[in-house]
């Protein structure tokens, strides 16, 4: 499965191209808009072209993350995929309470997370060693959280809560406490 | 003329408080209020940006959480509210060309918002109430990390606030719908009927042709009063049920959290929540804009009738956008992530372009127009709302949410960059534009002084947003702290963008400040010696 780095480079590579655009379209339009010339007004043409122009972008960018971001079907459909391997966690009084074992995985094997909350409201994050993200789930008192991963990349990763509990939350990260290696694979 | 004189009576003399009306009183303290509180949201926000690059001594972490609490709150209830609301109270009647319902319930929702607004800050500054906004159950009641009584009074104050906003709901609706005394009899029912749309709606229905009974941006403020009223019973209920949590603590007894199912819970309060977020805001900022665009350019707006059925789809998808915030709560059902959380919220992405695009198009019809503050400052908001639909319409979609969820993106290019920049500007051009009309022809201390509070609060803005969203695409979150310096860099460099905003604020206040005279400034705050109803003084 691709790394979500990846997905986040493309995803701030679009947002960026964005960004530029609009903005010299605005600055394009205020000073147009201050200078003379005669205002033919718009054709309704270009107005529902621009509605059916939105219209297709909302719908078609989830269909499109469906088909190239691998995570998002095998979160949708995870009920029905088996995984390779089952880690389950607790999580008390802004203590994350991980297997007795370090938790060991392959590159590419299909690994359930299934953390349970006994008090709060709390946040599973899986992070890297420069801090950047995973994935992330909310882990909700009552009732079942699980997230299917497949890590892409070798490493020791550190998992911290992604969720506000209270000031005693903020340390709540348990370092290097995911060991992914692709030899295994 | 000296600086001391101009400080004490205003720019030139020019602001006569006694020939203010009730009304224009009325507006002019909500706006004091709104003003006050956004100076302290830039402040507590300035305060949190330094604390990001590194802890302040003698500020613990639970203060800064605290801080967390009450930031939006104050923002959103105390700033936000007060302007906007005032603002409306005196449009509604100046727009539809008769009397407020009641300017007693008005001035009433003036205090509630500023004394609620300090309650619950001060009850989270003294106690260290720190449950955020969100207030997810059952952190609210967790009464090992919160003083019980910190929390009643804050929850109070919230409620003070709430019944303010009651308030203002019953006067907007009663002002369209009711007759003034020796008046013919004003249909209540078609008025109602065309503010919310109904009227509209049928009329796709059964091919008759409509007359609109009320003005577009009447149309706009009732339907985001409406999400208003929904908020305000959420919040209320909310409220109540947290208070009998701590009543019970309070008398000894501890009542079981597990009670209230978290999820259920949370789902509630995200419906009740997103009234605000995607609801109202979107509504009311939607109808300013066809508003303003008409004010400056003087002409009819474009496509109209699909404006306003772009207005009542708001509307209606405010109510079922909620589940986005839900995305990364596992339990919650696929279909409610999807269609609710997906697809419709994808509809905020159309209704907001397509108010962009009738926005633009109305100005374009009048060109060519002259750079006024209030024109910079709508283009300003356009902008902001162009940068910040987008980013949440990214964070709204199963496969990104789940690399974006409460990391510092969410908050930054989405919420600040829509806030600040859209709702906050958008204000500020209506600030400027009804700042003569509601002054009686008050001169503006400094012209250059105001484009340089656009251009500070516009880069400001802008940049405070993207710093903060591109440490979040590296993972930092939001709602955390980090204290080994891990983002410094983003951080110094929003820290410096918070900084601009801050200066922009200054430069703006002082600006207001030597217009009006801080004479003028206090006498808005005595009874108007006009005995009328009108909004402004005849003739």
């Amino acid at each position: 499965m691709v790394d979500s780095t990846t997905v986040l480079w493309g995803q701030t590579l679009a947002y960026t191209f964005y960004v530029l655009a609009i903005m010299a379209v605005m600055g394009w339009f205020a000073l147009r808009v201050t200078q003379d010339g005669a205002s033919k007004g718009v054709k309704p043409a270009y107005f529902y072209a621009f509605v059916t122009f939105l219209v297709t972008l909302g719908v078609s960018l989830h269909f499109i993350t469906y088909y190239t971001i691998p995570w998002k079907p095998m979160d949708m459909h995870r009920d029905t995929i088996t995984p390779d391997k089952v880690f389950n966690l607790g999580v008390a009084a802004h203590k994350f309470q991980p297997p007795s074992e370090t938790m060991q995985v392959a590159c590419h094997e299909k690994v359930l997370f299934n953390v349970t909350s006994s008090d709060l409201t709390y946040g599973f994050g899986v992070f890297r060693a420069d801090h950047s993200m995973v994935f992330q789930m909310q882990v909700v008192p009552g009732h079942r959280n699980d997230i299917l991963w497949q890590f892409a990349q070798p490493g020791v990763y550190t998992i911290r809560s992604t969720e506000y509990s209270g000031p005693a939350g903020v340390d709540m990260i348990l370092k290097d406490a995911v060991v992914v290696s692709c030899e295994q694979s | 003329m000296s600086f001391v004189h101009t400080l004490v009576h205003g720019e030139q003399g020019a602001f006569k408080p006694n020939s203010l009306t009730p009304m224009q009183k009325m507006i002019l303290r909500f706006v004091v209020v709104g003003l006050v509180y956004y100076a302290v949201a830039v402040i507590e926000g300035m305060i949190m940006r330094l604390y990001e690059v590194a802890p302040i001594p003698g500020v613990p972490t639970e203060q800064f959480f605290a801080i967390m609490t009450a930031h939006p709150l104050v923002g959103i209830f105390g700033s936000t509210y007060s302007t906007v609301f005032g603002a409306f109270l005196f449009l509604v009647p100046f727009l539809m060309k008769k009397p407020l319902w009641s300017l007693k319930l008005a001035n009433w929702t003036c205090a509630l918002l500023a004394v609620g607004t300090f309650t619950f800050w001060f009850a989270g500054f003294l106690s260290e109430y720190a449950p955020l906004y969100t207030l997810y159950w059952p952190l609210p009641a967790d009464f090992t990390q919160f003083s019980v009584w910190g929390g009643t009074f804050f929850i109070a104050g919230i409620a003070l606030v709430m019944v303010g906003t009651v308030f203002f709901v019953v006067n907007i609706f009663k002002t369209i719908t009711y007759t003034p005394a020796g008046q013919d009899k004003q249909p209540a029912g078609a008025l109602l009927a065309s503010a919310l749309g109904l009227s509209g709606l049928q009329a796709l229905f059964t091919r008759k042709k409509t007359t609109h009974l009320v003005s577009l941006p009447v149309a706009a403020i009732a339907r985001g009063t409406v999400d208003t009223a929904l908020n305000a019973g959420i919040i209320l209920f909310t409220g109540v049920l947290i208070l009998v949590y701590m009543v019970a603590a309070i008398l000894g007894y501890d009542l079981r959290h597990s009670a209230v199912d978290a999820l259920l819970y949370k789902n509630w309060f995200w419906w009740g929540l997103d009234l605000i977020a995607d609801g109202l805001v979107l509504i009311f900022v939607a109808g300013t804009w066809y508003l303003l665009a008409m004010l400056i350019t003087g002409k009819p707006l474009y496509m109209e009738n699909v404006a306003r059925a772009a207005l009542f789809v708001e509307m209606v998808v405010s109510w079922t956008v909620w589940s986005h915030h839900l995305m990364s709560d596992q339990a919650q059902p696929g279909i409610l992530k999807t269609v609710s959380g997906e697809m419709v919220t994808a509809f905020e992405l159309i209704t907001q372009g397509l108010a962009f695009f009738i926005t633009l198009v109305t100005l374009w019809s009048a060109r060519p127009l002259k750079m006024t503050h209030p024109l910079k400052f709508l283009l300003g908001g356009l902008l902001g709302f162009a940068l910040a639909v987008p980013a949440g319409i990214m964070q709204a979609d199963l496969g990104l949410n789940r690399i974006l969820h409460n990391t510092q993106w969410i908050i930054g290019p989405h919420v600040h960059v829509a806030v600040l920049v859209g709702l906050t500007m958008t204000l500020y051009s209506a600030i400027y534009f009804l700042f003569p009309i509601v002054t009686n022809g008050a001169k503006l201390y400094s012209e250059k002084l105001a484009t340089f509070h656009f251009w500070t609060h516009l880069l400001g803005g802008i940049g405070m947003g993207a710093f903060m969203g591109m440490a979040g695409l590296q993972g930092m979150l939001r709602r955390s702290l980090y204290v080994n310096g891990e983002f410094n860099v983003y951080m110094i460099l929003a820290a410096l963008s918070g900084t601009l905003l801050l200066v922009a604020f200054l430069a703006f206040f002082y600006n207001i400040v030597m217009s009006l005279g801080l004479k003028g400034v206090l006498e808005i705050f005595t009874p108007s010696k006009l005995e009328t109803t009108d909004p402004v003084p005849a003739g």
